[in-house]
Protein backbone atom coordinates (compact mmCIF):
# COMPACT_ATOMS: atom_id res chain seq x y z
CA UNK A 1 0.00 0.00 0.00
CA UNK A 2 2.46 2.26 0.76
CA UNK A 3 4.43 2.24 -2.83
CA UNK A 4 0.73 2.67 -4.08
CA UNK A 5 0.75 6.17 -1.74
CA UNK A 6 4.06 7.12 -2.69
CA UNK A 7 3.01 6.49 -6.59
CA UNK A 8 0.17 8.47 -6.43
CA UNK A 9 1.48 11.37 -4.48
CA UNK A 10 4.16 11.36 -7.37
CA UNK A 11 2.01 10.96 -10.41
CA UNK A 12 0.05 14.05 -8.97
CA UNK A 13 3.58 16.01 -8.12
CA UNK A 14 4.22 15.16 -12.35
CA UNK A 15 1.00 15.85 -13.48
CA UNK A 16 1.36 19.82 -12.35
CA UNK A 17 4.38 19.74 -14.38
CA UNK A 18 2.80 18.60 -17.57
CA UNK A 19 1.54 15.95 -19.87
CA UNK A 20 3.86 13.00 -18.16
CA UNK A 21 1.56 13.07 -15.61
CA UNK A 22 -1.03 11.44 -17.52
CA UNK A 23 1.26 8.32 -18.07
CA UNK A 24 2.21 7.77 -14.47
CA UNK A 25 -1.42 8.33 -13.00
CA UNK A 26 -2.06 5.79 -15.66
CA UNK A 27 1.17 3.55 -13.89
CA UNK A 28 -0.60 4.05 -10.95
CA UNK A 29 -3.51 2.78 -11.50
CA UNK A 30 -2.23 -0.36 -12.88
CA UNK A 31 -0.31 -0.82 -9.56
CA UNK A 32 -3.69 -0.36 -7.45
CA UNK A 33 -5.53 -2.58 -9.73
CA UNK A 34 -2.83 -5.18 -8.88
CA UNK A 35 -3.07 -5.13 -5.21
CA UNK A 36 -6.76 -5.52 -5.57
CA UNK A 37 -5.96 -8.72 -7.93
CA UNK A 38 -3.50 -10.41 -5.01
CA UNK A 39 -6.73 -9.33 -2.72
CA UNK A 40 -8.88 -10.96 -4.87
CA UNK A 41 -6.72 -13.93 -5.22
CA UNK A 42 -6.11 -14.62 -1.86
CA UNK A 43 -10.17 -14.41 -0.91
CA UNK A 44 -10.42 -17.58 -3.72
CA UNK A 45 -7.56 -19.36 -2.90
CA UNK A 46 -10.04 -19.61 0.66
CA UNK A 47 -13.26 -20.21 -0.02
CA UNK A 48 -13.73 -20.15 3.92
CA UNK A 49 -12.76 -16.34 3.96
CA UNK A 50 -16.28 -15.61 1.77
CA UNK A 51 -18.92 -15.12 4.01
CA UNK A 52 -21.68 -15.69 1.45
CA UNK A 53 -20.80 -19.12 2.91
CA UNK A 54 -22.78 -18.17 5.63
CA UNK A 55 -26.01 -17.23 3.88
CA UNK A 56 -25.01 -20.65 1.13
CA UNK A 57 -25.78 -22.36 5.13
CA UNK A 58 -28.93 -20.41 5.91
CA UNK A 59 -30.46 -21.06 2.07
CA UNK A 60 -29.99 -24.60 2.75
CA UNK A 61 -31.52 -24.69 6.04
CA UNK A 62 -34.56 -22.36 4.65
CA UNK A 63 -35.05 -24.80 1.25
CA UNK A 64 -35.12 -27.97 4.01
CA UNK A 65 -37.25 -26.51 6.53
CA UNK A 66 -40.98 -27.01 6.70
CA UNK A 67 -42.24 -23.57 6.46
CA UNK A 68 -44.71 -20.62 5.19
CA UNK A 69 -48.71 -21.01 5.80
CA UNK A 70 -48.53 -24.84 4.25
CA UNK A 71 -46.08 -25.64 6.93
CA UNK A 72 -44.10 -27.67 3.67
CA UNK A 73 -40.30 -27.46 2.22
CA UNK A 74 -39.27 -26.45 -0.68
CA UNK A 75 -37.92 -30.01 -1.46
CA UNK A 76 -40.97 -30.54 -4.00
CA UNK A 77 -40.00 -27.51 -5.47
CA UNK A 78 -38.96 -28.48 -9.65
CA UNK A 79 -36.14 -25.96 -10.68
CA UNK A 80 -36.03 -28.13 -13.46
CA UNK A 81 -34.23 -31.49 -13.00
CA UNK A 82 -37.26 -32.53 -11.17
CA UNK A 83 -38.74 -32.18 -7.74
CA UNK A 84 -36.15 -31.96 -4.74
CA UNK A 85 -33.35 -32.29 -7.39
CA UNK A 86 -30.86 -29.23 -6.41
CA UNK A 87 -27.23 -30.52 -7.77
CA UNK A 88 -26.60 -29.03 -11.44
CA UNK A 89 -30.02 -27.44 -11.63
CA UNK A 90 -29.09 -23.63 -11.40
CA UNK A 91 -25.98 -24.66 -14.44
CA UNK A 92 -29.62 -24.94 -16.74
CA UNK A 93 -31.69 -21.92 -15.96
CA UNK A 94 -32.86 -20.25 -17.41
CA UNK A 95 -35.87 -22.50 -18.93
CA UNK A 96 -39.00 -22.50 -19.59
CA UNK A 97 -41.59 -24.15 -17.05
CA UNK A 98 -44.50 -25.66 -18.04
CA UNK A 99 -46.51 -25.45 -14.33
CA UNK A 100 -45.79 -22.04 -14.62
CA UNK A 101 -45.85 -21.54 -18.23
CA UNK A 102 -43.09 -18.84 -18.09
CA UNK A 103 -39.61 -19.13 -18.61
CA UNK A 104 -37.52 -18.49 -15.07
CA UNK A 105 -34.44 -17.94 -13.82
CA UNK A 106 -33.08 -19.28 -10.66
CA UNK A 107 -34.35 -16.56 -8.52
CA UNK A 108 -38.09 -15.83 -10.42
CA UNK A 109 -38.44 -19.76 -9.84
CA UNK A 110 -38.14 -19.59 -5.89
CA UNK A 111 -40.61 -17.26 -5.98
CA UNK A 112 -42.89 -19.41 -7.53
CA UNK A 113 -42.21 -22.38 -5.17
CA UNK A 114 -42.49 -20.13 -2.27
CA UNK A 115 -45.64 -19.06 -3.22
CA UNK A 116 -47.15 -22.36 -4.69
CA UNK A 117 -45.81 -24.94 -2.61
CA UNK A 118 -45.30 -23.15 0.51
CA UNK A 119 -48.37 -20.52 0.55
CA UNK A 120 -46.55 -17.09 1.03
CA UNK A 121 -48.22 -14.22 -0.41
CA UNK A 122 -46.97 -13.09 -3.42
CA UNK A 123 -47.22 -9.60 -2.86
CA UNK A 124 -45.31 -10.04 0.56
CA UNK A 125 -42.59 -11.70 -1.07
CA UNK A 126 -41.93 -8.56 -3.42
CA UNK A 127 -42.40 -5.99 -1.00
CA UNK A 128 -38.65 -4.79 -0.73
CA UNK A 129 -37.76 -7.84 -1.68
CA UNK A 130 -33.85 -7.00 -1.65
CA UNK A 131 -31.58 -6.11 1.10
CA UNK A 132 -30.51 -2.38 2.16
CA UNK A 133 -26.74 -1.66 3.30
CA UNK A 134 -25.35 -3.83 5.74
CA UNK A 135 -28.44 -6.23 6.10
CA UNK A 136 -28.45 -9.67 5.43
CA UNK A 137 -29.85 -10.87 1.66
CA UNK A 138 -33.42 -12.38 1.92
CA UNK A 139 -34.33 -15.86 2.60
CA UNK A 140 -35.22 -15.98 -1.19
CA UNK A 141 -31.68 -14.86 -2.01
CA UNK A 142 -30.12 -16.73 0.23
CA UNK A 143 -31.81 -20.17 -0.89
CA UNK A 144 -30.90 -18.74 -4.19
CA UNK A 145 -27.18 -18.24 -3.19
CA UNK A 146 -27.57 -22.47 -1.94
CA UNK A 147 -29.00 -23.82 -5.24
CA UNK A 148 -26.39 -21.62 -7.43
CA UNK A 149 -24.05 -22.76 -4.78
CA UNK A 150 -24.52 -26.64 -5.59
CA UNK A 151 -23.74 -26.27 -9.32
CA UNK A 152 -19.94 -25.19 -8.75
CA UNK A 153 -17.32 -27.18 -10.93
CA UNK A 154 -20.29 -26.86 -13.60
CA UNK A 155 -20.22 -24.70 -16.45
CA UNK A 156 -23.27 -22.62 -17.82
CA UNK A 157 -25.19 -25.02 -20.35
CA UNK A 158 -28.98 -23.22 -20.55
CA UNK A 159 -30.64 -25.03 -23.72
CA UNK A 160 -32.49 -22.08 -25.06
CA UNK A 161 -34.20 -24.46 -27.22
CA UNK A 162 -38.38 -23.74 -26.55
CA UNK A 163 -39.66 -21.44 -28.25
CA UNK A 164 -40.49 -19.37 -25.54
CA UNK A 165 -36.52 -19.61 -23.96
CA UNK A 166 -35.48 -18.24 -27.54
CA UNK A 167 -38.10 -15.20 -27.37
CA UNK A 168 -36.75 -14.57 -23.89
CA UNK A 169 -33.49 -15.17 -25.48
CA UNK A 170 -33.95 -12.72 -28.24
CA UNK A 171 -35.93 -9.87 -25.51
CA UNK A 172 -32.87 -9.54 -23.21
CA UNK A 173 -30.51 -9.07 -26.03
CA UNK A 174 -33.15 -6.30 -27.06
CA UNK A 175 -33.40 -4.70 -24.03
CA UNK A 176 -29.53 -5.30 -23.25
CA UNK A 177 -28.78 -2.83 -26.30
CA UNK A 178 -32.01 -0.64 -26.05
CA UNK A 179 -31.93 2.97 -24.93
CA UNK A 180 -34.62 4.20 -22.81
CA UNK A 181 -35.63 6.87 -19.30
CA UNK A 182 -34.45 10.60 -19.02
CA UNK A 183 -30.82 9.39 -19.27
CA UNK A 184 -31.25 7.81 -22.43
CA UNK A 185 -29.27 4.99 -21.13
CA UNK A 186 -28.96 0.98 -22.33
CA UNK A 187 -27.05 -1.53 -20.56
CA UNK A 188 -24.59 -1.47 -23.05
CA UNK A 189 -23.87 1.93 -22.76
CA UNK A 190 -21.45 0.43 -19.85
CA UNK A 191 -20.66 -3.07 -20.52
CA UNK A 192 -20.55 -2.35 -24.63
CA UNK A 193 -16.82 -2.24 -24.55
CA UNK A 194 -13.54 -3.31 -22.79
CA UNK A 195 -12.12 -1.92 -20.00
CA UNK A 196 -15.18 0.70 -18.93
CA UNK A 197 -15.65 1.62 -15.46
CA UNK A 198 -17.90 3.11 -12.65
CA UNK A 199 -15.39 5.26 -10.32
CA UNK A 200 -13.00 2.42 -9.43
CA UNK A 201 -15.31 -0.50 -10.69
CA UNK A 202 -14.05 -2.06 -13.56
CA UNK A 203 -17.27 -3.25 -15.70
CA UNK A 204 -17.10 -6.75 -18.12
CA UNK A 205 -18.15 -6.13 -21.74
CA UNK A 206 -20.99 -8.62 -21.61
CA UNK A 207 -21.60 -9.27 -25.43
CA UNK A 208 -17.42 -10.53 -26.08
CA UNK A 209 -18.32 -14.51 -24.37
CA UNK A 210 -14.60 -13.82 -22.62
CA UNK A 211 -16.08 -11.34 -20.56
CA UNK A 212 -18.81 -12.66 -20.06
CA UNK A 213 -17.82 -16.08 -18.58
CA UNK A 214 -15.63 -14.44 -16.10
CA UNK A 215 -17.97 -12.79 -14.55
CA UNK A 216 -21.82 -13.94 -15.04
CA UNK A 217 -20.55 -17.37 -12.88
CA UNK A 218 -19.81 -15.59 -9.88
CA UNK A 219 -23.22 -14.44 -8.93
CA UNK A 220 -24.92 -14.42 -6.69
CA UNK A 221 -21.95 -13.12 -4.45
CA UNK A 222 -20.83 -11.23 -1.53
CA UNK A 223 -20.32 -7.68 -1.32
CA UNK A 224 -17.99 -6.44 0.86
CA UNK A 225 -18.78 -3.05 0.84
CA UNK A 226 -22.64 -3.65 2.01
CA UNK A 227 -21.48 -6.39 3.72
CA UNK A 228 -24.55 -8.83 2.19
CA UNK A 229 -24.88 -11.31 -0.79
CA UNK A 230 -26.17 -9.86 -3.67
CA UNK A 231 -28.50 -11.95 -6.34
CA UNK A 232 -28.18 -11.47 -10.00
CA UNK A 233 -31.79 -10.17 -9.84
CA UNK A 234 -30.58 -7.75 -7.08
CA UNK A 235 -28.26 -6.83 -9.56
CA UNK A 236 -30.37 -5.87 -12.54
CA UNK A 237 -32.68 -3.97 -10.32
CA UNK A 238 -29.56 -1.59 -9.03
CA UNK A 239 -28.34 -1.08 -12.28
CA UNK A 240 -31.82 -0.19 -13.56
CA UNK A 241 -31.94 2.31 -10.73
CA UNK A 242 -28.55 3.52 -11.84
CA UNK A 243 -29.95 3.82 -15.56
CA UNK A 244 -32.70 5.85 -13.82
CA UNK A 245 -35.18 3.42 -15.51
CA UNK A 246 -38.51 2.74 -13.37
CA UNK A 247 -38.09 -0.07 -10.62
CA UNK A 248 -37.93 -3.66 -11.78
CA UNK A 249 -39.87 -5.85 -10.26
CA UNK A 250 -38.19 -9.58 -9.10
CA UNK A 251 -38.61 -12.34 -11.30
CA UNK A 252 -40.65 -10.14 -13.62
CA UNK A 253 -39.69 -10.78 -17.41
CA UNK A 254 -37.00 -8.02 -17.49
CA UNK A 255 -34.60 -9.37 -15.40
CA UNK A 256 -35.23 -12.99 -16.31
CA UNK A 257 -34.77 -11.91 -20.36
CA UNK A 258 -31.31 -10.07 -18.95
CA UNK A 259 -29.98 -12.90 -17.10
CA UNK A 260 -30.82 -14.97 -20.08
CA UNK A 261 -29.11 -12.94 -22.44
CA UNK A 262 -25.91 -12.63 -19.88
CA UNK A 263 -26.03 -16.35 -19.26
CA UNK A 264 -25.82 -16.77 -22.98
CA UNK A 265 -23.03 -14.59 -23.43
CA UNK A 266 -21.26 -16.69 -20.77
CA UNK A 267 -22.11 -20.42 -22.36
CA UNK A 268 -19.01 -22.90 -20.97
CA UNK A 269 -18.19 -20.66 -18.41
CA UNK A 270 -17.55 -22.52 -15.05
CA UNK A 271 -19.85 -21.49 -12.12
CA UNK A 272 -18.19 -20.76 -8.55
CA UNK A 273 -20.34 -19.00 -6.14
CA UNK A 274 -20.85 -17.24 -4.06
CA UNK A 275 -18.41 -14.37 -5.66
CA UNK A 276 -16.54 -11.49 -3.93
CA UNK A 277 -17.09 -8.07 -5.30
CA UNK A 278 -16.14 -4.97 -4.16
CA UNK B 1 -28.01 -13.48 14.32
CA UNK B 2 -28.87 -14.79 10.75
CA UNK B 3 -26.91 -18.01 10.86
CA UNK B 4 -24.48 -20.50 12.82
CA UNK B 5 -20.55 -19.68 13.08
CA UNK B 6 -18.85 -21.76 10.66
CA UNK B 7 -15.90 -24.30 11.67
CA UNK B 8 -13.77 -26.12 9.93
CA UNK B 9 -11.66 -28.40 11.79
CA UNK B 10 -9.32 -31.22 9.58
CA UNK B 11 -11.27 -34.62 9.43
CA UNK B 12 -8.58 -36.19 11.62
CA UNK B 13 -5.70 -35.29 13.15
CA UNK B 14 -2.41 -36.64 14.63
CA UNK B 15 -1.04 -35.81 18.55
CA UNK B 16 1.92 -33.58 18.11
CA UNK B 17 0.42 -32.56 14.12
CA UNK B 18 -0.21 -28.52 13.82
CA UNK B 19 -3.51 -27.82 12.49
CA UNK B 20 -5.63 -24.86 10.74
CA UNK B 21 -9.14 -23.87 11.86
CA UNK B 22 -11.01 -21.24 10.42
CA UNK B 23 -14.29 -19.27 11.87
CA UNK B 24 -16.29 -17.43 10.18
CA UNK B 25 -19.76 -15.78 11.79
CA UNK B 26 -22.19 -13.52 11.08
CA UNK B 27 -22.22 -10.06 12.53
CA UNK B 28 -22.65 -6.37 11.62
CA UNK B 29 -19.65 -5.07 13.23
CA UNK B 30 -20.78 -1.44 14.08
CA UNK B 31 -18.10 0.35 14.65
CA UNK B 32 -19.87 2.94 16.51
CA UNK B 33 -18.33 6.11 14.11
CA UNK B 34 -20.90 5.77 11.21
CA UNK B 35 -24.00 8.37 11.69
CA UNK B 36 -27.71 7.18 10.36
CA UNK B 37 -29.88 9.27 8.18
CA UNK B 38 -31.08 11.31 10.87
CA UNK B 39 -27.17 12.38 11.79
CA UNK B 40 -27.11 10.35 15.07
CA UNK B 41 -24.45 7.93 15.62
CA UNK B 42 -25.22 4.46 15.32
CA UNK B 43 -24.04 2.91 18.43
CA UNK B 44 -21.32 0.84 18.58
CA UNK B 45 -21.60 -2.87 18.24
CA UNK B 46 -18.62 -5.61 17.99
CA UNK B 47 -17.32 -8.81 18.71
CA UNK B 48 -14.85 -7.61 20.83
CA UNK B 49 -13.22 -10.95 21.64
CA UNK B 50 -12.59 -14.76 19.85
CA UNK B 51 -11.20 -17.06 22.36
CA UNK B 52 -10.72 -20.81 21.25
CA UNK B 53 -10.44 -23.64 23.85
CA UNK B 54 -9.21 -26.58 23.18
CA UNK B 55 -10.14 -29.64 25.86
CA UNK B 56 -10.32 -26.50 28.75
CA UNK B 57 -7.10 -25.18 27.95
CA UNK B 58 -7.20 -21.43 26.06
CA UNK B 59 -5.42 -22.09 22.70
CA UNK B 60 -5.86 -18.71 20.58
CA UNK B 61 -7.45 -15.34 21.60
CA UNK B 62 -7.69 -12.29 19.20
CA UNK B 63 -9.22 -9.05 20.25
CA UNK B 64 -11.30 -7.22 17.85
CA UNK B 65 -11.51 -3.34 17.19
CA UNK B 66 -13.66 -0.83 14.86
CA UNK B 67 -11.78 -1.60 11.19
CA UNK B 68 -12.71 -5.04 11.66
CA UNK B 69 -15.08 -5.96 8.42
CA UNK B 70 -18.67 -7.58 8.91
CA UNK B 71 -18.73 -11.20 9.17
CA UNK B 72 -15.03 -11.56 10.60
CA UNK B 73 -13.30 -14.84 9.27
CA UNK B 74 -10.71 -15.69 11.55
CA UNK B 75 -8.05 -18.80 11.35
CA UNK B 76 -5.42 -19.74 13.37
CA UNK B 77 -2.92 -22.48 13.71
CA UNK B 78 -2.24 -24.96 16.92
CA UNK B 79 -0.51 -28.14 17.79
CA UNK B 80 -2.42 -30.97 18.73
CA UNK B 81 -1.44 -32.24 22.53
CA UNK B 82 -4.09 -35.14 22.64
CA UNK B 83 -7.77 -35.74 22.20
CA UNK B 84 -10.41 -33.26 23.20
CA UNK B 85 -13.02 -30.53 22.07
CA UNK B 86 -12.61 -27.03 20.41
CA UNK B 87 -14.67 -24.12 22.35
CA UNK B 88 -15.15 -21.15 20.03
CA UNK B 89 -16.30 -18.54 21.96
CA UNK B 90 -17.12 -14.70 19.98
CA UNK B 91 -17.95 -12.22 22.87
CA UNK B 92 -20.10 -9.12 22.02
CA UNK B 93 -20.34 -5.50 23.66
CA UNK B 94 -22.81 -5.71 26.62
CA UNK B 95 -21.57 -9.41 27.09
CA UNK B 96 -23.87 -11.64 25.15
CA UNK B 97 -21.37 -14.93 24.05
CA UNK B 98 -21.74 -16.79 21.12
CA UNK B 99 -20.18 -20.59 22.07
CA UNK B 100 -19.70 -23.30 19.37
CA UNK B 101 -18.34 -26.73 20.71
CA UNK B 102 -16.92 -29.04 18.10
CA UNK B 103 -14.40 -32.58 18.49
CA UNK B 104 -11.33 -32.97 17.00
CA UNK B 105 -10.84 -36.46 15.58
CA UNK B 106 -7.40 -37.56 16.89
CA UNK B 107 -5.84 -40.95 15.17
Amino acid sequence: MKTIRRNVCAAILVFASGLAGAVHAQQSSDAIERELETYRSMMRSDPWSNPGMLDVDRGETLWKTPGGPNNVSLEGCDLGLGPGKVDGAFAALPRYFADADRVMDVEARILWCMEKLQGFERAKLLNRPHPGPGMPVKDLGAIATYVAYRSNGRSFAAAFSHPKEKEMLALGEALFFRRSGPMDFACSTCHGDSGKRIRLQPLPFFSKPDEARKIVGAWPAYRVSTAHVMTMQHRIYDCFWQMRLPEVELGSDVPVALISYLVKQAEGGEISIPGMKR
Amino acid sequence: MSAKPRIRLPDNARIGEVIEIKTLIAHPMESGNRRNNDGGLVPRLLLHTFAAKFAGREVFRATLHTGTAANPYISFFTKVPGPGEFEFTWIEDGGAEIIERQALKVI
